[in-house]
C-alpha cells in the first residue's frame, strides 16, 4: 500500500496535482488548496500555511508536503515549516526552489535561464490561462495600461515554461508575450519537481502494521 | 445634490482660477488620482505665481505623496494607484529639479541607491528615489543588477551619506550581505548608513545582513534616513 499524504498546495497547482493524483491512482493523496492570488502578496503566504497545517493536523496524522517554493516570503515560509515540525512530530517538507517556475524547470534550467536574460518573465501553464487575473489585472494595468512599461521596462523576454503539451496554450502564452511587448520562448517541462517529489514520497511502501 | 453636481467633472475644474490653498489641494488630489498632466499644469502655475521651487515641492507634491504613501501602508491604495500617483510626481518634479538644483546647500544628504546583482525589480527602488529626492535629499540611481564592484565605485565617486540596497527575490536578497561585509572587510562599514528594502525582507534580514535599517517602504524610508542622518550629525 502507499503512504498516504497530505499536500498543502498553492491554488495554482491544483490543477497539476489533480492530474497527477488522476494519472498516477494516488487514492491516498489528500490536497488542500490556499488561494491562487497569495502569489501577488507573498508575505500572506506564511500565517496560511501555518493555519492549514493545523487545520489539516486536527484531521489526520499523515506527513505534508507544502507544495510551494519560498514564494517570496524570504524563508518565512520555512521557519513556519520548521516550527510546524517541532509543534506537530510530522514529516513535514516543501518543494524544492524558489518558485514554482524554478521547481517545474528543474534549478540547473532554470538558474541557465536566469542567467541568459535576467530580465525574463516566466508563465506556467495556470498563469497562461489566467493571465487576465493574476498578471493584468493584479497589477491595476487594466485601469492604468500606462504603467506597463514601470512594470516591465527591464523584462525583455517571456518564458513559457508548459506542463502539458497544449497548442492552444501556447498560442495565447505568446499572445500575452506580445501584449508585455516581449520576445517569447517555450520550454515543455511537465511537472518537474512537483512529479518527482511526489512519485518519491508517494511511492515509498509502507509496511502493513504486523501487530494491528 | 443638484443635477450639475452629479455630472461634475474633475477635467472641467480650471486649475489658474483656483487660489493657492486651494489649487495645493486640487493638486494633492491629482497627484493622488494619478493625474499627471493636471500636476504639471499646477506645478507650472504655483511657479508662475512666484513659488519658490522647494515650496511647490514641499506642499502640494510632497504633502500630497506623504497622503499616498500612509493609504498604501494602511491597504487603502495599492502599488498600480502608487505607481500612477509617482508617475504623476515625476512630471512636476522634472520641471522642479533644475530649479532645487540651481539652489545650493538645501540636501538633506546624499544617497546611492540600487537594486543587488541578479535582481531587475526596481519599482520599489524608484519609489524611495522619489521619496527621498522629496525629501531634499540628493539621490544618485545606479539602475539594476549591480555588483559589489558597482556599489564600491558609486560610493567611491560619489561619497554619498546613505547606501540603499533594494531587491525583490528571495534569490538576490542575500547579495546585501556580501556588499555589507565587503564595506567591513575594507574598513569602510561606518563610513555609511546602510539601508536596505524589498518585498521579501523584513527587520530580521537586516539585523542579520548587518544594515542600519530595514525600510518597509518609501514613506518610512524618508523617516528613517532622517532619524538616522539627525543621530549621526549630532554625533
Amino acid at each position: 500500500m502507499l503512504k498516504p499524504l497530505n499536500i498543502l498546495a498553492c491554488g495554482a497547482l491544483a490543477n497539476e496535482l489533480i492530474a497527477l493524483k488522476k494519472l498516477n491512482g494516488w487514492n491516498e493523496m489528500n490536497v488542500t488548496c490556499l488561494p491562487a492570488h497569495y502569489h501577488q502578496t507573498p508575505d500572506k503566504i506564511p500565517q496560511a500555511v501555518e493555519v492549514a497545517i493545523d487545520k489539516i493536523h486536527a484531521k489526520n496524522n499523515h506527513d505534508i508536503l507544502i507544495a510551494y517554493g519560498d514564494c517570496g516570503t524570504g524563508g518565512r515560509l520555512d521557519s513556519v515549516i520548521e516550527k510546524a515540525v517541532q509543534k506537530t512530530k510530522l514529516n513535514i517538507s516543501r518543494l524544492p526552489g524558489a518558485h514554482c517556475y524554478e521547481f517545474f524547470a528543474g534549478s540547473a534550467q532554470f538558474a541557465a535561464l536566469h542567467e541568459a536574460e535576467l530580465g525574463t518573465f516566466y508563465l506556467t501553464d495556470f498563469l497562461t490561462q489566467h493571465f487576465d487575473t493574476y498578471v493584468w489585472r493584479a497589477l491595476g494595468l487594466d485601469r492604468k495600461p500606462e504603467l506597463l512599461e514601470m512594470y516591465f521596462g527591464n523584462y525583455k523576454k517571456l518564458v513559457y515554461l508548459a506542463q502539458t503539451p497544449s497548442e492552444t496554450l501556447k498560442i495565447l502564452a505568446e499572445q500575452h508575450a506580445q501584449t508585455l511587448g516581449l520576445a517569447f520562448e517555450y520550454h515543455y517541462t511537465e511537472y518537474g519537481a512537483l512529479g518527482s517529489t511526489l512519485n518519491q514520497t508517494m511511492n515509498v511502501s509502507v509496511p502493513q502494521h504486523r501487530y494491528a | 445634490m443638484s443635477e450639475q453636481d452629479d455630472n461634475f467633472d474633475d477635467e472641467d475644474i480650471d486649475l489658474n482660477a483656483l487660489p493657492d490653498d486651494e489649487l495645493v489641494e486640487q493638486m494633492q488630489d491629482d497627484l493622488y488620482d494619478g493625474l499627471r498632466e493636471e500636476v504639471i499644469e499646477g506645478t507650472e502655475i504655483l511657479l508662475k505665481r512666484g513659488w519658490s521651487a522647494d515650496k511647490v515641492l514641499n506642499e502640494p507634491l510632497v504633502g500630497g505623496m506623504t497622503i499616498v504613501g500612509v493609504d498604501f501602508r494602511d491597504g487603502i491604495l495599492f502599488v498600480p494607484e502608487v505607481l500612477s500617483s509617482a508617475n504623476a510626481m515625476k512630471g512636476g518634479m522634472a520641471i522642479l529639479k533644475p530649479l532645487l538644483s540651481e539652489s545650493e546647500g538645501s540636501s538633506a544628504g546624499k544617497m546611492v541607491i540600487g537594486t543587488v546583482k541578479g535582481d531587475i525589480h526596481d519599482i520599489g527602488k524608484n519609489l524611495v528615489w522619489m521619496m527621498m529626492e522629496g525629501a531634499g535629499y540628493e539621490v544618485i540611481d545606479i539602475g539594476i543588477n549591480n555588483t559589489v564592484e558597482d556599489y564600491f565605485a558609486a560610493l567611491e565617486e560619489h561619497k554619498p551619506d546613505i547606501l540603499g540596497m533594494s531587491a525583490l527575490l528571495t534569490t538576490t536578497m542575500p547579495y546585501m550581505k556580501v556588499v555589507i561585509d565587503e564595506l567591513v572587510n575594507q574598513g569602510l562599514r561606518d563610513k555609511y548608513i546602510v539601508l536596505v528594502g524589498g518585498a521579501p525582507l523584513n527587520e530580521e534580514f537586516g539585523d542579520a545582513v548587518g544594515a542600519d535599517s530595514y525600510c518597509r517602504d518609501a514613506a518610512s524610508t524618508v523617516d528613517i534616513a532622517n532619524a538616522l542622518i539627525a543621530a549621526r550629525r549630532a554625533a
